[in-house]
């Protein structure tokens, strides 16, 4: 198998990166147009986390009213109620959850038409993921985001690098979201159906991530640990807590920094799965 | 007694389905208890910042969080899975339920019954327990009856919030995570003493809706505390009534739904 060069021969004049880019720029559009037909989806899904974004934000605001200086974990009212809000507008941004697709592909046979492409199907996921990110972003980071401006007092950014910071992590946090949601969904290749993974992935990545709580609100080492033993906080603690200002300027990049460290490690990790995988791979259905 | 045959073979074909990958299953089994360990999780560690979150200590938040999630957790088991009734929507797999001789929402329930949520029922009530421990309860008739009525009336309204959530699917086909704004929010609602919310926030979910007879009000009858808020101590043996409110609701709304319910025609 390994063997057998699949490249398809070109006699196009464009040179073999160009053609890759060119691919990948078209992959990411139609991951784009894809989501863009789910209009009422998207208001679904909005409304849906407007109404999170007030039952966390009421309750992590009465715990901040009874802590010790109004300020749990390090954040004051406003970066509270920063946190809260813009994790809810970024939770469809880097779409922690419900994507099988793969997973379904793999167990349905469907994968085998993926594998026959020029293109691999980490790059061509990623592609496409990259492009639904970019939708999600335009559309549905807003609304929560307008809605927790309007109920609570933000915080807004006193630091020039926080804004250009916040893009980087967010980008890097997509690429981290969408590598461990590709080795979930490639358990399927080994266990058929993923859905067992699928559960803990939904578990670990919603209260280890940040989603449930700040994380700085467990004990320090414990914060570490996570921080550098797992990606999960790189998902959506580490952005939140550059928009929020939450450290000083050296420890704001420092957790940008971290986040890069898992992007390639997580996307090398795919990589290498689903390269394992193709070896033992026996399509369902023949 | 052909009917009830009819139930227990699709019972069985769930269950023999399920079983076949049994790694996944026992995996699902552990992993949906860990959801609601997380729930419990969550209170605990934002207790750690603070002593009182809206007046209520650790120990009176862990009871309502008792409440609620034993309450929701057998919802979820028994009727949760309505909320794929979008999808046999969208599919028109709905059609083949409608034509066989049984009445519909009994079948769609069995079809997809999720046995892999049976754990987190036991976990839920396991809570529930352990703050009945930790509170130092004043036990009168009263209160035993209404320490066994209230995770059922929990469970009959989160039942009938999932039903009445998942019936938007037959005008709003594309309605997504909607419903879970009132179920999953629901339950999150109710974990929690409502003094935390905001007074409109409040008034709609605790009062227009019904949260707050779900957990809050009832913790307070068993702790012997008056209601913040106000509402006579009474209010705290009403969640029965609510639920059944909630269940007529519901029962209604699925009936003009599935009279409403055009196939997609494919």
């Amino acid at each position: 198998m390994s063997r057998i060069d699949a490249r398809v021969l070109t006699i196009s004049r464009i040179g073999p990166f160009r053609g890759s880019a060119t691919t990948f720029g078209v992959l990411i559009r139609s991951g784009f147009r894809r989501y863009s037909t789910y209009r009422q989806a998207t208001i679904a899904g909005s409304f849906t986390n407007i109404v999170f974004g007030f039952l966390r934000c009421y309750v992590l605001l009465a715990v901040a009213a009874g802590a010790v200086g109004q300020r749990p974990g390090g954040y004051d009212v406003e970066q509270l109620a920063t946190y809260v809000w813009v994790g809810q507008g970024l939770l469809a941004v880097i779409g922690m959850w419900g994507w099988t697709e793969l997973s379904d592909r793999i167990r349905t046979g469907d994968i085998a038409a993926d594998l026959l492409r020029p293109v691999s199907p980490v790059t061509s996921y990623l592609a496409a993921d990259l492009g639904r990110a970019l939708h999600a972003m335009l559309t549905r980071f807003g609304p929560p985001l307008v809605a927790g401006a309007i109920f609570f007092p933000l915080h807004v950014p006193s630091r020039w690098q926080t804004v250009p910071l916040f893009a980087v992590s967010v980008i890097l946090a997509v690429v981290i979201c969408f590598a461990c949601r590709y080795v979930v969904n490639a358990t399927a290749y080994w266990l058929q159906d993923a859905r067992g993974p699928m559960i803990l992935w939904t578990l670990g990545s919603g209260v280890l991530g940040g989603l449930y709580f700040p994380l700085r609100l467990l004990p320090d080492w414990a914060t570490v640990t996570l921080w550098l033993g797992t990606p999960l906080p790189s998902l959506l603690q580490a952005p939140l807590d550059v928009i929020t200002e939450r450290d000083g300027p050296a420890m704001q990049a420092g957790l940008v920094g971290v986040q890069a460290f898992w992007a390639v490690l997580t996307l090398s990790l795919t990589v290498l799965v689903q390269r394992r995988a193709e070896r033992r791979l026996v399509v369902q259905g023949g | 007694m052909g009917e009830l045959r009819a139930y227990a073979a699709l019972f069985g074909a769930q269950t023999r389905s399920v079983l076949s990958y049994r790694t996944s299953f026992v995996v699902e089994l552990v992993g949906n208890m860990g959801a609601t360990v997380f729930d419990v999780i969550t209170v605990i560690v934002l207790f750690r910042a603070t002593p009182q979150v809206g007046g209520f200590t650790l120990a009176q938040a862990v009871l309502m969080v008792g409440l609620s999630s034993a309450g929701f957790a057998l919802a979820d088991m028994l009727v949760g899975n309505v909320d794929r009734l979008k999808t046999y929507v969208r599919t028109g797999a709905l059609d083949a339920v409608l034509v066989r001789p049984l009445p519909a929402l009994p079948q769609l329930l069995l079809m997809d019954l999720p046995l892999r949520k049976a754990l987190r029922v036991v976990f839920g009530f396991t809570v529930l327990g352990g703050a009945v421990v930790m509170n130092h309860i004043d036990w009168t008739p009263a209160r035993v009856v209404l320490i066994v009525v209230t995770p059922l009336a929990a469970a009959a309204f989160f039942g009938s919030i999932f039903v009445i959530s998942a019936t938007l699917a037959f005008w709003w086909v594309d309605s997504g995570e909607i419903g879970s704004a009132f179920t999953y929010g629901g339950r999150d609602f109710t974990s929690y003493p409502i003094t935390v919310y905001g007074a409109g926030f409040r008034s709609l979910f605790a009062y227009a809706m019904g949260f707050g007879f779900v957990a809050y009000q009832p913790a307070l009858a068993l702790l012997g505390r008056a209601d913040p808020l106000g509402l006579p101590a009474v209010a705290g043996y009403l969640s029965p009534l609510v639920a059944l409110a909630a269940a007529a609701v519901a029962a209604v709304v699925w009936r003009i739904g599935i009279r409403h319910y055009r196939s997609t025609g494919s």
